[in-house]
């Protein structure tokens, strides 16, 4: 099978994999709040984001015109568009990258729809292999009753509907996330990837991860001290406003 | 088309059944008069019967729109904009393509994979990828490559559509003379295609020649391909049995760039260096513009 092109970059990626309900978008968030908070330059990315291509996906998804050879392709613009806009220059810049979802996920969900796996590992050569793949491992039940616990409805393509496993979206999603549960324990043995245990206690699963990135930081780019927790803590603020700012700023870019 | 051949992989969702229709493709650069040659073969061809559903780049439902609005604007990378043709391409393939071939039609395509990857590779995308994402392609009955040199080309185009951005390479190629980058962007682009042209099997039509001689040739070809096809209404939904036992070859594609390319197709990656190459620059490209 393939393999991906070596991070020849100064900067880090960390990505995490798992299936719905896993917990690892909760765990990457907390890694980022923790970088952050070390003055870390950190760089986020999640998956379907591309500011040129997700409204086609979303175009394809509402009107269900995605086929698994269309889905894979047009997720591969999307994220091809995120790698050279966003990963590689935070690479080449000393950031640590943190990616929700990678190429992990296109082999998963593209190999449940029966699309050819040599193809697929082709398709994504172009992709920089991260410096620690997590994958968070949790049963199938368990990832099944948290999804279903905080979701309104299941989308078509989320349930994998389109694969004809069941009429039942509910009962679809379990079938497809079982299909995509046994794609990732074959790329557990393809790739190296860190398996986490995410039935554990969140606190537990977030410090396994903290201690398997931290021996990658030293020399990590930190931000120079911009002084803001000074400003706030004499002007006695709290400072509230300033992620509007933040997310100005990121949908500007 | 007996039964459907690809040039790497069948994509999942593709039955592997005889098509009675027929897969034509017109590939050449831009006003080299393949929109004027398809609208007369097609009223040709309709003329004796034959249904001919006709098709081209960015006609899909699903990301026309999508790869005019990236095109737009300045934040598209070479292989976003491919993945993007890539899901135009397989759109039309699976959704007027081939059902047309099923119906016992004739697709005739104005540009197939071959223009993406002449495009590509100038702008330095690996060839080799390109092929293997490309290896979801259906295997045309015939490429007839409209050929042309440059110095016959560039009038033409100035008498119809002008020079155009992208057909100029001015996303990549350094200046501002459109013109020039224009003409040098053309000829490295005819350089590609004459290449693939001898890899798969094109047939070559000179171009440069009159309409009516243009036409003749393609007629000459079309009927070769068409030859025991059914028109439509004359049972062309009857199954024909000598497609079932048709033997199939199997196609296998050239295999990566060769030394004497190397220079074209830069060199094959190490696992660390950049995915993609230097882009194809003209060599006078290059140059400081005349002061």
């Amino acid at each position: 099978m393939g393999s991906l092109r070596e991070n020849a970059y100064p900067g880090k990626l960390f990505i995490v994999e798992g299936i719905d309900g896993s917990g690892k978008s909760t765990q990457l968030d907390l890694l980022h709040k923790w970088l952050v908070s070390e003055g870390f330059l950190v760089v986020f990315t999640e998956w379907n984001s591309s500011p040129i291509v997700k409204s086609t996906t979303r175009r394809g998804k509402l009107r269900r015109m995605l086929t698994p050879v269309s889905f894979s392709l047009i997720h591969a613009a999307d994220f091809a568009s995120r790698l050279y806009m966003q990963v590689i220059p935070a690479l080449q810049a000393g950031a640590i990258v943190l990616a929700d979802r990678y190429v992990y996920t296109a082999f998963a969900r593209d190999g449940a729809r029966r699309l050819d796996r040599a193809w697929l590992r082709k398709l994504y050569a172009f992709a920089v292999e991260p410096t620690v793949a997590f994958y968070f491992d949790v049963p199938l039940d368990e990832a099944i009753a948290r999804i279903m616990e905080g979701r309104p409805a299941l989308k078509y393509y989320e349930a994998g509907m389109d694969l004809g496993l069941s009429r039942n979206p509910a009962e679809s999603f379990r079938l497809f996330q079982g299909l995509i549960k046994n794609e990732y324990d074959q790329l557990n043995r393809e790739y190296s990837m860190v398996r986490i245990d995410a039935t554990l206690p969140l606190v537990a699963q977030q410090r396994l991860v903290r201690q398997i990135v931290r021996p990658y930081l030293d020399g990590a780019v930190r931000l120079e001290n911009t002084g803001i927790q000074n400003a706030l803590k004499e002007h006695t603020l709290s400072g509230r406003y300033l992620d509007e700012v933040r997310l100005r700023e990121r949908s500007a870019g | 088309m007996s039964t459907p051949r690809f040039y790497g992989i069948r994509p999942p969702g593709i039955e592997d059944q005889p098509f009675p229709g027929r897969l034509i493709v017109i590939e050449g650069t831009d006003g080299v008069g393949r929109s004027t040659q398809i609208a007369l073969l097609r009223e040709w061809l309709e003329g004796r019967g034959y249904a001919v559903v006709p098709t081209g780049f960015r006609r899909s439902d699903l990301a026309s729109r999508g790869i005019q609005r990236a095109k737009r604007g300045h934040t598209l990378d070479p292989l976003t904009l491919n993945l993007f043709y890539a899901t135009d391409f397989w759109d039309r393939l699976e959704r007027h393509i081939i059902p047309a071939l099923r119906a016992g039609m004739i697709a005739m395509v104005d540009r197939y994979i071959f223009s993406l990857i002449a495009r590509a590779v100038l702008r330095g995308v690996p060839r080799a990828w390109m092929e293997d994402v490309y290896g979801i392609a259906l295997v045309p009955d015939r490429v007839f490559y409209l050929d042309i040199t440059v110095e016959e080309l560039v009038p033409r185009v100035v008498n119809t559509t002008g020079l155009d951005y992208w057909e100029s390479g001015q996303d990549y190629l350094r200046g501002q003379d459109l013109y020039h980058n224009h003409v040098e962007y053309q000829r490295a682009l005819l350089a590609q295609y004459r290449t693939l042209a001898a890899e798969f099997g094109f047939q070559v039509i000179d171009g440069g020649k009159p309409i009516g001689t243009v036409f003749r040739a393609l007629q000459a070809g079309i009927e070769e391909v068409i030859e025991g096809m059914a028109p439509m209404g004359v049972g062309a939904a009857v199954r024909d049995e000598s497609l079932d036992s048709a033997p199939v070859a199997p196609v296998v594609l050239p295999a990566g760039p060769k030394p004497e390319s190397a220079a074209v197709e830069g060199e094959a990656p190490t696992a660390a260096s950049p995915f993609l190459r230097e882009a194809v620059l003209p060599e006078k490209g290059l140059r400081p513009p005349p002061s």
